[in-house]
């Protein structure tokens, strides 16, 4: 800690710095892109239980209506992105790999596409109860790329008092700038945001965490702040993972969330700045989640930039509009580091997705594919946030004593945002190993109930 | 052709066999100077060392069926290291055994890179400490004229035959002049490698005994911290090493002045190469950082009352095979505080807050 110290900005131990390649991008302003003839809207696109259609084959719907609802309180409802007729419900690719059901909408090309309007609501003056409804209407998740419904963030269970709201500006993945770029040109949104979101929490005060990287954005942010005393920016050391809520807490607050538990233990809840921004834009109009900001970069691209899209366009007819150059060898959504390779270009753009990275194949970076032994060098140990034993948990996990990196380990505390494979000079697919032994160990309390029966 | 990969979809730079470039530029200019205080027998010992080493191991890998494992070039390095260690006239026949030795005992029995328990080079050396006593304690004085052109005579030693010992070429080390004569070398010599005429060498050498890699800490130090800079070796090990031999030694000498002073326990012998190049062979050291601190303190311990209390006048070998040993129990009780792991009663007293 002594030498981070002499840096200007705060940061967290361990952790990796990383090459940030946002140049290509961070200074292009957010565009549209036209409709996409189909789109592919799945009925889960957050954490939780799937939306349930309320729509049918042939049926016409408007942009901005609701075409599935919340199935329970763990569910968010999904609005129609576009102006047309349904086509059918299937099943379709995702970006996880099982096929799972989705409305197909045939966009009218000639449509105007404007957003149905609702009667604008004055959410000062509702109660908490009707706030989080109001959220959860919205049909609002995580778009940082977790996903996880807002509403629920926000129900706090009664026992825990929330002192404080973070705002995560972090966006420590490389290549992304969505965050940025909304920060720099949507402050008043953002800022509106998180003053209704302060209400729904209760929270006393909010501080707007970003990456100093950004210094544009904390100086935008700044200048829109007058009037909303009770909000801070700070900035903080660029550093990855930062933008992991846990993480940031720690930094901007010192507190420690207890393993396995939740920010609000600490009396903090942790918003990403996309999902702000958008619910200071819909809440007081009424309006559902039916686009969002996407980085499209990577080598291949022509035209790299911040684009507004529908969600429900397929990968494809994004790569049509911004030029794709080459073979696409390898196709990201998310970030490089915690993101996830698709297989195929009809997986839409779903909440989640805050970029789409394209690379070539001429510019696959390959150091060097041969996995050596662990030679126990301690790079991993010096770089896992968590401050885990990732060679020990490799080491066991190739002898597949799964239970024992779980009790003695503390396997469940890795999020597997990548730091310990980076870092490795042996090319160890750490992280794989770890997502290969937890999803071993989620299966066998259930085999053990199973042979009981 | 789309790929499909897991994340993360970057990756760092270093790779294990630049890492193990980076630690033999390290050891070349030791080696230099290994040559150029002892002329042409180091540098037959340091090549017929490491030539055994690599055989050794392309042997063993031929036996097992298993792929060639030189590029990694650990195998050089414990070749090398383990030259460095060894007396200037130390028979080049015994040499070659060491280096089988220190591969086929403390590499290859393991099961190769990164899971041998000892330090290799260090497992070569001990075997000849053990098996050959007279030739490797036979120290001979550098900078003879004729080093470039004439072997030291027991360098030529035939394979199976006791080293020829020639009067006029051997001495005293610095550590066992202290222990067995009671008589210092300046600090600065042992620091620079260059001695300044003691006069208990009768043969009037310009250079300090020693093994032919362990004359110059300055220079050991320098490559160390280069390692270091780099990203390469960590500096826990070592730094606690310095820190526990000052400290050890400093309540000796404290206590009283007839003990040698840390500064002459820092900078003589094989501790600065076995602090900077042994200790930290990452494979036989712990990975947890509080775990590093304890090995090195340990070691530092170890070395001093060996030195001070043994039958031999340097330690820091045992000190770090000994060490080694205790790495599967160092890690075990200092595995890193995980993040978020906070006591029951400390998470209550933050909810009232």
């Amino acid at each position: 800690m002594g030498i981070l110290e002499l840096f200007k900005y705060k940061t967290f131990s361990h952790g990796i710095h990383l090459p940030d390649k946002k140049e290509h991008t961070r200074d292009q302003a957010i565009r549209r892109l036209p409709f996409a003839p189909e789109l592919i809207v799945p009925l889960s696109q957050h954490f939780g239980a799937p939306a349930k259609a309320i729509v049918s084959p042939g049926q016409e719907v408007v942009r901005g209506e609701v075409i599935a609802e919340a199935d329970s309180f763990m569910s968010v409802p999904i609005h129609a992105p576009a102006s047309g007729v349904i086509k059918e419900i299937e099943l379709y690719p995702t970006a996880r790999g099982p096929k799972s059901e989705a409305i197909i909408i045939k966009t009218w090309p000639g449509a105007s596409q404007r957003v149905a309007s609702f009667d604008p609501v004055d959410v000062g003056s509702l109660t908490h109860e009707q706030l989080i409804k109001a959220v959860q209407d919205t049909g609002m998740v995580g778009l940082g790329g977790a996903g996880f419904p807002t509403h629920v963030k926000l129900s706090v269970p009664p026992e825990y008092t929330i002192d404080t709201l973070l705002v995560n500006g972090c966006e420590c993945e490389p290549y992304l700038t969505t965050d940025h770029r909304l920060m720099l040109e949507h402050p008043a949104e953002l800022l509106q945001g998180t003053k209704m979101l302060m209400k729904a929490l209760g929270a006393k005060r909010a501080i707007i965490g970003i990456e100093d990287n950004k210094m544009d954005a904390v100086q935008a942010i700044k200048a829109h702040l007058s009037g909303f005393e009770h909000i801070q920016v700070k900035a903080v050391q660029t550093h990855y993972p930062q933008g992991s809520e846990k993480l940031l807490i720690k930094v901007l607050l010192a507190r420690e969330v207890p393993s396995g538990g939740f920010p609000y233990q600490v009396g903090v809840v942790v918003q990403n700045i996309a999902t702000i921004t958008q619910l200071g834009e819909l809440l007081p109009n009424n309006q559902g989640l039916i686009e969002r900001v996407v980085t499209i970069t990577g080598t291949g691209i022509k035209k790299p930039g911040n684009y507004i899209i529908p969600l429900g366009t397929p990968i494809r007819f994004l790569l049509d509009h911004v030029g794709f150059s080459g073979t696409e060898n390898h196709l990201i959504l998310g970030g490089p580091m915690m993101g996830s390779t698709v297989a195929s270009l009809d997986v839409p753009i779903t909440k989640p997705v805050s970029g789409l990275l394209v690379f070539n194949e001429q510019s696959v970076e390959k150091v060097s594919d041969e996995i050596y032994p662990c030679i126990k060098c301690a790079r991993c140990v010096d770089a896992c946030p968590m401050h885990l034993n990732p060679s020990m948990l490799g080491q066991l996990a190739s002898k597949r004593e799964y239970e024992s990196m779980q009790s003695d380990f503390n396997l469940m505390d890795c999020f597997e945002c990548g730091c310990c494979s980076y870092v490795c000079p042996s090319n160890i697919p750490l992280v794989q190993y770890f997502r290969i032994a937890k999803s071993v160990l989620r299966e066998r309390p259930k085999e053990r109930s199973e042979e009981k029966a | 052709m789309i790929e499909l990969r897991t994340s993360p979809h970057m990756k760092g730079a270093l790779s294990l066999p630049q890492i193990m470039h980076h630690v033999i530029y390290a050891l070349l200019p030791i080696c230099a100077f290994a040559i150029y205080q002892f002329g042409v027998s180091a540098l037959a010992l340091i090549t017929v060392i490491t030539l055994s080493c690599v055989l050794t191991e392309t042997m063993f890998n031929h036996l097992a069926n298993k792929k060639n494992s030189l590029h990694d070039y650990t195998a050089v390095i414990t070749g090398i290291l383990l030259a460095l260690t060894l007396p200037p006239g130390f028979p080049l026949w015994m040499g070659a055994v060491a280096g089988f030795v220190a591969i086929a005992m403390g590499k290859t029995l393991f099961g190769g890179i990164g899971f041998n328990l000892f330090n290799p080079a260090l497992l070569g050396r001990a075997f000849v400490q053990a098996a050959f006593p007279v030739a490797i304690t036979s120290w001979t004085p550098g900078g003879m004229a004729d080093r470039f052109t004439q072997f030291i005579p027991s360098s030529l030693t035939l394979p199976f035959t006791a080293p020829i010992t020639v009067d006029g070429f051997s001495g005293a080390t610095p550590l066992a002049l202290h222990k067995f004569e009671a008589t210092s070398t300046p600090v600065t010599d042992l620091f620079l490698g260059f001695s300044s005429g003691n006069p208990l060498l009768a043969d009037g050498s310009l250079l300090a005994d020693g093994s032919i890699g362990e004359t110059s800490s300055l220079l050991i130090l320098l490559c160390g911290t280069y390692l270091i800079i780099q990203g390469i070796m960590g500096w826990r090990i070592p730094l606690a090493i310095f820190i526990s031999t000052t400290l050890f030694s400093g309540a000796f000498f404290l206590f009283d002045n007839s003990y040698p002073s840390p500064l002459f326990m820092l900078t003589s012998g094989g501790l600065m190469l076995g602090a900077l190049f042994m200790a930290t062979d990452p494979v036989s050291a712990p990975v947890t950082p509080a775990g590093m601190w304890l090995f090195g303190l340990l070691i530092g311990a170890m070395t001093i009352i060996i030195r001070l209390f043994g039958g031999l006048p340097e330690g820091i070998m045992y000190a770090i095979l000994f060490a080694n040993a205790t790495v599967p129990l160092i890690e075990t009780i200092t595995q890193p505080r995980k993040f978020g792991q906070i006591s029951v009663k400390k998470e209550t007293g933050e909810k009232n807050d």
